[in-house]
């Protein structure tokens, strides 16, 4: 099958990369890239669980072909935190026990990252609506709610 | 879950683009451009294009602009623009009404606005836009450009009147008139999720009376379309619940809802009776 050229950065990183056309964004990332931070649950967007962030937009990445992130900056749960120490929204996770099994995990935290960078004075309101968005099987919404509003409250105190 | 193999073409030019599906339209060329329908219908193999042309390089697409009383807005224009690029006058407050509904956050920051038009979903909010104020889409082809108007654009459920050479290059809706009213009301199982039924209403008030009534319903048949005789219940008269009961039970009568496997027609004729009415409550406030 040929090939494609592409060309990102992820988490820092520059990648020169060969791909099929047919490979999905999330499959680049994990299988050329190998960073597999980024869950693949139902890889047709529906779970929210491949959620990354590229050109600072929230995104699925199993609805973005590889070949449509050329140039692009992306961001993916490693670049919370390599390391180091968490990211305030790892630790508001961490204590909020708004993780079980933590396979919808790193979807939430893109997912929240990348709508509270946009917006850091998002309501409870606006919240539960964005975070409609993914799944949880282990139906920790309430304590994903709860992490959310205290990791944003985090956010700004390290911004300051 | 994994696409099929196809070629990727990437055009810099509409024309480019035109010539690409004049030259491929016979080997199942598709489109793309925020892919957030297609992208899904390939992971499933429900859609196996030969070919994919993405659109996103195509510079000239991506234009969102107010002329002569209308509202042209490109084949690139993502649903998050239309929040974020002040369109103005009741036209731009209503596309910022009905924007939230559709889907979720990460999903409107790929899709586009043409896009959804273009798949012609039943259940699209769009779609919905589109055919109750009545907009003009835009199609070019290697053999020129042309209008269609949005009654003669739905077809079906995903299907409309583009051909297999055509790109529905823009969709140019109408300014409407300072001081029209609007509501939209939709009803789905789970937030985000496709529709059941969806209500748009746009009236005016003159000397207290309804004028230029509007009721658009989508996910309820096959494609969205006006409902004439629940407009025709609303003009010239004053706005009272009773009357607002009275359109609803028109757009009832009126529709010929589809069935699946958990909504019957009955149940979704009673809920866009029901989405009406609320619609109508709350453009009258």
């Amino acid at each position: 099958m040929s090939k494609t050229p592409l060309h990102f950065t992820l988490n820092g990183r520059a990648f020169d990369l060969e791909v099929e056309p047919r490979r999905t964004l999330i499959d680049v990332i994990r299988d050329d890239c190998g960073f597999t931070g980024t869950h693949a649950g139902c890889e047709h967007g529906v779970c929210g669980a491949c959620t990354i962030i590229v050109n600072g937009e929230t995104v699925r990445s199993c609805l973005m072909f590889g070949f449509q992130a050329e140039g692009a900056t992306i961001r993916t749960v490693e670049s919370l935190s390599q390391g180091g120490p968490l990211h305030p929204l790892q630790e508001a996770f961490v204590e909020h026990h708004a993780l079980q099994c933590g396979f919808c995990t790193p979807g939430f935290l893109m997912l929240a990252v990348g709508l509270l960078e946009e917006n850091p004075d998002m309501d409870e309101a606006a919240m539960r609506d964005a975070l409609s968005s993914n799944l949880c099987r282990c139906t920790g919404y309430e304590n994903i709610l709860k992490a959310v509003k205290d990791g944003a409250q985090r956010m700004k105190a390290s911004h300051d | 879950m994994k696409p099929a193999p196809f070629t990727l073409h990437r055009p810099a030019t509409l024309a480019q683009a035109t010539a690409l599906l004049h030259d491929l339209a016979d080997e199942d060329a598709r489109l793309i451009a925020g892919g957030q329908s297609l992208a899904p219908m390939m992971a499933f193999r429900l859609a196996r294009p030969g070919h994919l042309i993405d659109l996103n390089g195509v510079g000239e697409l991506a234009h969102l602009c107010e002329s002569g009383g209308m509202i042209e807005i490109g084949a690139l224009i993502r649903h998050v623009d239309i929040a974020r690029r002040a369109i103005p006058g009741v036209t731009g407050a209503l596309l910022r009404a009905v924007l939230p509904h559709i889907a979720h956050h990460p999903i409107r920051t790929r899709g586009t606005f043409c896009g959804s038009l273009a798949h012609a979903d039943p259940a699209s909010e769009w779609c919905l836009t589109a055919a109750t104020l009545d907009a003009t889409l835009v199609a070019h082809s290697a053999s020129g450009r042309r209008e269609i108007a949005a009654r003669d654009y739905f077809e079906g459920a995903m299907a409309t009147a583009l051909r297999a050479d055509e790109v529905l290059s823009s969709v140019r809706l109408p300014q409407l008139p300072e001081g029209a009213r609007f509501a939209f009301h939709e009803f789905s199982r789970r937030s985000g999720d496709f529709a059941i039924a969806a209500a748009l209403v746009i009236f005016e008030l003159r000397d207290g009376l309804i004028a230029q009534a509007r009721i658009g319903i989508g996910g309820a048949e096959d494609r969205p379309r006006r409902i004439s005789e629940a407009e025709a219940v609303l003009n010239g008269r004053k706005p009272s619940p009773e009357l607002f009961v009275e359109a609803g039970a028109a757009v009832a009568a009126a529709l010929c809802p589809m069935e699946d496997i958990s909504t019957s027609a009955a149940y979704r004729r009673e809920l866009a009776a029901t989405l009406t009415e609320r619609a109508l409550e709350e453009a009258a406030r």
